[in-house]
C-alpha cells in the first residue's frame, strides 16, 4: 500500500500486467479493480464464471484472479476451464475464510497460489508479480 | 432422573413376582403330596392296629372258649358223685394247671344253694357260701358261664368259669378260677409304642384287665355303652353323646375305630366284642404316638419347606435389587449420554450458526477494508494535500483497516471452533482449544472484571482426542471459573505444561472456593449447586467422562474463600510424545 510499490512497478512493467478479476461480490471486484489498477495493472472483472469463460475467449490475460466461492458455476469448475483454455495463464486463487481446503485442491488443479480474503492488497500485488515472473 | 420411589416400586414388584412365581407351585405341590400321604399313612396306620387288634380278640376269645371247653369236658366226663370229691378235683386241677400253664386256680363244684360243697385249690373255700354272689345267680340260669373280673372272696381279682349241670331235680355247678395274671398277660400283649394299649372293659364300664395306661374315661364310656350286634341291632352301634369330641369313627358288625379327642389331646380308638359282646376289647393309642413317624416327616418337610422359601425370598430380595440397580446405574449412564449428545449437538449448532454469520460478515469486511484501502491509495495522489484534515482522514482510514482486520481475526476464531465440531479423534494441540475458548469468553469475562492470564507451555505435545470434546471440557471449566467468581471480578489463570506422560491443565479462579460437602459429589451426574433451571448438574460429570475416557484424570484443588483449582492430566499421544 506504501507508495513504493508503484514507484517499483513502473519501470519494471513496460507492458502492463493484464488480470482477469473473477468475483461475484460486485462491490469487492470494483474497489479491488479500482486498487489495482492504481498500481499499473490492466484489469477486467467479471462476476461469474461463465462470464470470465466468455471474456478469456475474447482476449488473452496474464493472469486471472479467482474466487472460489460464486453462485452458479463454481470457482474450481472455472479453474479447470481455464486451464483447458489458457493452460499457461497463472490463476491466483482468493477466497473466503473456510474454503482453504477447496483452495488446496485448486493448487492440484494448476493455480499458483491461494489467499485468504480480506487480504493485503501488497501481498496480492506480491504474488501476481511472482507469478508473471515465473510465467515470462 | 427418575424418583427413588419408582426404583424402589420396581424392586418390590420383581421381587414380589419372583416370590408369587416360585414359591406358589412349591406350596400346592408340597400341600397335594402332604395331603395325599397323610390320608394314605393314617389308613394304614388305622389298617395295620386293626390287625394287631383283631387277633388278640381272637386269641382272648380262643382262651376263654378253651377254659370254657376244659371244664365243660370235665363236667361231661365224669358224674357228680366222681366229680363231688376234693381229692379228685386235686387231681384234675394239677392235669389242668399242667397243661395251661396256671391259667387254672382252683377248681369247685357247688349246689344249687351256692354252698362249695368241693374245692380244689390253694384257698380255703370249701362250704364257701356264693349263694349272694353276683355270678352264682348269673351261672345257675345259664348252661356255661364266664364271669366279669371280680374280688369276690379272696380280695383278688380273679374270674370263674362255670358249667351248670343237672342231678335229679337239682342243678350244681362246676366251676373254675382263672388267673388274673395269666388272662391279663392275654390283654397286656398288646402295646404299640409308648401309649399303645388294650383293655377289657364290662358292660358296667367296670376294667376287666389292668392296662399298662389309663384309658380314656370317654373310652370307657364307650365302650360300655356300645350294643355289640348280638345284643341289639344288626350293626355295632356306637353310643358317643357324652364323649368330648369325636373326630373320625367309623364301624362295623365287629368293630368301632375313630379317633376322639380327649384329655387334650387326640386319641385313636379300636373296639371290638369279646364274649359275645359283653365285654369289649377296647384299644387306644395317642394320635401322635401313631403317627409318630409321620409327624417326624412332616416336621422335616415343613422345615425344608421353610427354608425354601425362606432362601427363595431371600433370593428374590437379592436379585431385584441388584437387577434394580443396574437399571438404576444403566438409567443415569443414558441420562448422561443423551445430555452429553444434546450438549455436543447445541456446540455443533452454535458452531454452524457461527460459521454462517463469520462468512456472511467476511464479504463485507473485505469490502470495507479494500475500500479505505482505496480511499487511503486516492490520499496518495495529493489531492487533499491542502486539507488541513488530512491527517485525521489518514488517522481514520488506518483505523478502519484496523479493525477489519480484528473482524477478520474474530471471524477466523469462530470459523476454526467451528469446524472442529466433530467427534472424531485426531492430534490436537490443548493450547490452541484453550485460545479459541479464551477468545470466545474473553467478552463475558471482561464484563465481569475477570483478568484472564496464561502461561502455556509452547512446547507442548499433541494429544489425541475429540475436538468437541475437548472444547466441551475446557468451555465448562473455563465457563465455571468464571462463574464461580461472579460479577465481583477475579483472576483467571490457565497453565499447560507436561507432568510425565500427561499434559496438565491447570485452570484457577480466585472465586468462592467448593465447600467440603460438595467437593465429594462434584462429580456425581445431577448434582449442581446452581438454582433450579440454571444448571443441568452434568457439566463437570460430562467432562470427567470424557477425561476418564481418555485414560486422564480430572482433579481438584480448593480452599473455601480463596478459590479453586481444576488440574485436567491427558495422556500424551503416543506417537508424538
Amino acid at each position: 500500500m506504501s507508495s513504493g510499490d508503484l514507484i517499483n512497478s513502473e519501470p519494471q512493467q513496460e507492458k502492463r500486467v493484464k488480470i482477469l478479476l473473477v468475483d461475484d461480490e460486485e462491490g469487492y471486484v470494483t474497489v479491488l479493480a479500482k486498487r489495482l489498477t492504481k498500481r499499473n495493472f490492466l484489469v477486467k472483472t467479471a462476476l461469474s464464471g461463465t462470464e470470465a469463460i466468455r471474456i478469456l475467449r475474447n482476449e488473452p490475460f496474464d493472469l486471472a484472479v479467482l474466487d472460489l466461492k460464486m453462485e452458479g458455476m463454481d470457482g474450481i469448475e472455472v479453474l479447470k476451464v481455464f486451464k483447458v483454455m489458457e493452460p499457461k495463464m497463472p490463476v491466483i486463487i482468493l477466497t473466503g475464510h473456510g474454503s482453504e481446503t477447496a483452495a488446496r485442491e485448486g493448487i492440484e488443479y494448476g493455480a499458483y497460489d491461494y489467499l485468504v480474503k480480506p487480504c493485503d492488497l501488497s501481498e496480492l500485488v506480491e504474488r501476481i508479480r511472482e507469478a508473471c515472473a515465473k510465467g515470462l | 432422573m427418575k424418583e427413588k420411589h419408582y426404583y424402589s416400586a420396581l424392586a418390590r414388584n420383581m421381587t414380589l413376582i419372583i416370590i408369587l412365581v416360585s414359591v406358589t407351585p412349591l406350596i400346592l405341590i408340597a400341600g397335594m403330596i402332604g395331603y395325599y400321604f397323610e390320608t394314605s399313612y393314617q389308613e394304614k396306620v388305622m389298617e395295620h392296629l386293626k390287625e394287631v387288634v383283631e387277633k388278640h380278640q381272637q386269641h382272648i376269645n380262643s382262651f376263654l372258649d378253651e377254659k370254657l371247653s376244659c371244664i365243660k369236658v370235665l363236667a361231661d366226663s365224669y358224674p357228680f358223685d366222681e366229680l363231688n370229691d376234693d381229692a379228685f378235683l386235686a387231681n384234675k386241677l394239677v392235669i389242668l394247671q399242667n397243661a395251661y400253664m396256671d391259667a387254672f386256680v382252683d377248681l369247685g363244684v357247688v349246689n344249687s344253694a351256692g354252698v362249695q360243697i368241693a374245692y380244689a385249690g390253694s384257698l380255703k373255700l370249701l362250704r364257701a357260701d356264693y349263694s349272694k354272689a353276683e355270678w352264682f345267680h348269673e351261672a345257675i340260669k345259664r348252661d356255661y358261664y364266664l364271669s366279669d373280673v371280680f374280688l369276690g372272696l379272696r380280695s383278688t381279682p380273679h374270674c370263674i368259669v362255670s358249667v351248670k349241670k343237672r342231678r335229679g331235680d337239682s342243678e350244681w355247678l362246676l366251676r373254675a378260677t382263672i388267673d388274673f395274671v395269666a388272662f391279663n398277660s392275654l390283654v397286656e400283649g398288646i402295646h404299640i409304642g409308648e401309649t399303645g394299649s388294650a383293655v377289657i372293659i364290662n358292660s358296667a364300664g367296670e376294667l376287666q384287665t389292668r392296662p399298662r395306661n389309663e384309658p380314656a374315661p370317654s373310652i370307657i364310656e364307650m365302650s360300655s355303652r356300645t350294643l355289640w350286634g348280638r345284643r341289639g341291632g344288626k350293626n355295632a352301634e356306637p353310643v358317643a353323646s357324652s364323649v368330648e369330641e369325636i373326630k373320625r369313627m367309623s364301624s362295623g358288625s365287629n368293630i368301632v375305630s375313630g379317633i376322639i379327642k380327649a384329655q387334650n389331646k387326640n386319641i385313636i380308638f379300636i373296639l371290638m366284642p369279646l364274649k359275645s359282646g359283653e365285654w369289649t376289647l377296647a384299644y387306644q393309642q395317642d394320635q401322635d404316638d401313631a403317627f409318630s413317624k409321620m409327624n417326624h416327616a412332616r416336621t422335616i418337610v415343613v422345615s425344608i419347606f421353610v427354608f425354601g422359601c425362606l432362601t427363595i425370598m431371600l433370593a428374590a430380595l437379592f436379585v431385584s435389587r441388584k437387577l434394580v440397580s443396574q437399571i438404576e446405574k444403566a438409567d443415569v449412564e443414558k441420562e448422561i449420554m443423551n445430555e452429553q449428545v444434546i450438549e455436543a449437538g447445541k456446540l455443533a449448532l452454535i458452531g454452524e450458526l457461527a460459521a454462517g454469520i463469520a462468512h456472511e460478515i467476511n464479504n463485507p469486511v473485505a469490502i470495507m477494508v479494500e475500500e479505505a484501502g482505496w480511499l487511503e491509495d486516492l490520499l496518495e495522489e495529493g489531492d487533499f494535500e491542502e486539507s488541513q484534515n488530512l491527517e485525521e482522514f489518514k488517522r481514520s482510514l488506518k483505523q478502519i483497516s484496523v479493525q477489519g482486520v480484528r473482524c477478520k481475526e474474530i471471524t477466523h476464531k469462530l470459523l476454526s471452533f467451528a469446524r472442529k465440531t466433530d467427534p472424531v479423534h485426531r492430534d490436537i494441540q490443548v493450547n490452541e482449544i484453550i485460545e479459541e475458548i479464551l477468545s470466545i469468553c474473553e467478552q463475558h469475562s471482561r464484563f465481569n472484571n475477570i483478568r484472564i492470564q496464561t502461561d502455556l507451555d509452547e512446547h507442548l505435545p499433541q494429544i489425541s482426542a475429540s475436538p468437541t470434546e475437548m472444547q466441551q471440557v475446557f468451555m465448562n471449566l473455563i465457563n465455571n471459573a468464571i462463574d464461580a467468581m461472579g460479577s465481583g471480578g477475579g483472576l483467571l489463570e490457565i497453565r499447560s505444561g507436561v507432568d510425565g506422560h500427561n499434559v496438565v491443565v491447570d485452570i484457577s479462579d480466585t472465586g468462592h472456593g467448593i465447600p467440603k460437602g460438595v467437593m465429594t459429589r462434584m462429580f456425581d451426574p445431577f448434582f449442581t449447586t446452581k438454582p433450579v433451571g440454571k444448571g443441568t448438574g452434568l457439566g463437570l460429570s460430562i467432562c470427567y467422562g470424557i477425561i476418564r475416557k481418555l485414560g486422564g484424570n480430572l482433579t481438584v484443588d480448593s480452599t473455601v474463600g480463596l478459590g479453586t483449582t481444576f488440574h485436567v492430566h491427558i495422556p500424551i499421544h503416543a506417537e508424538t510424545a
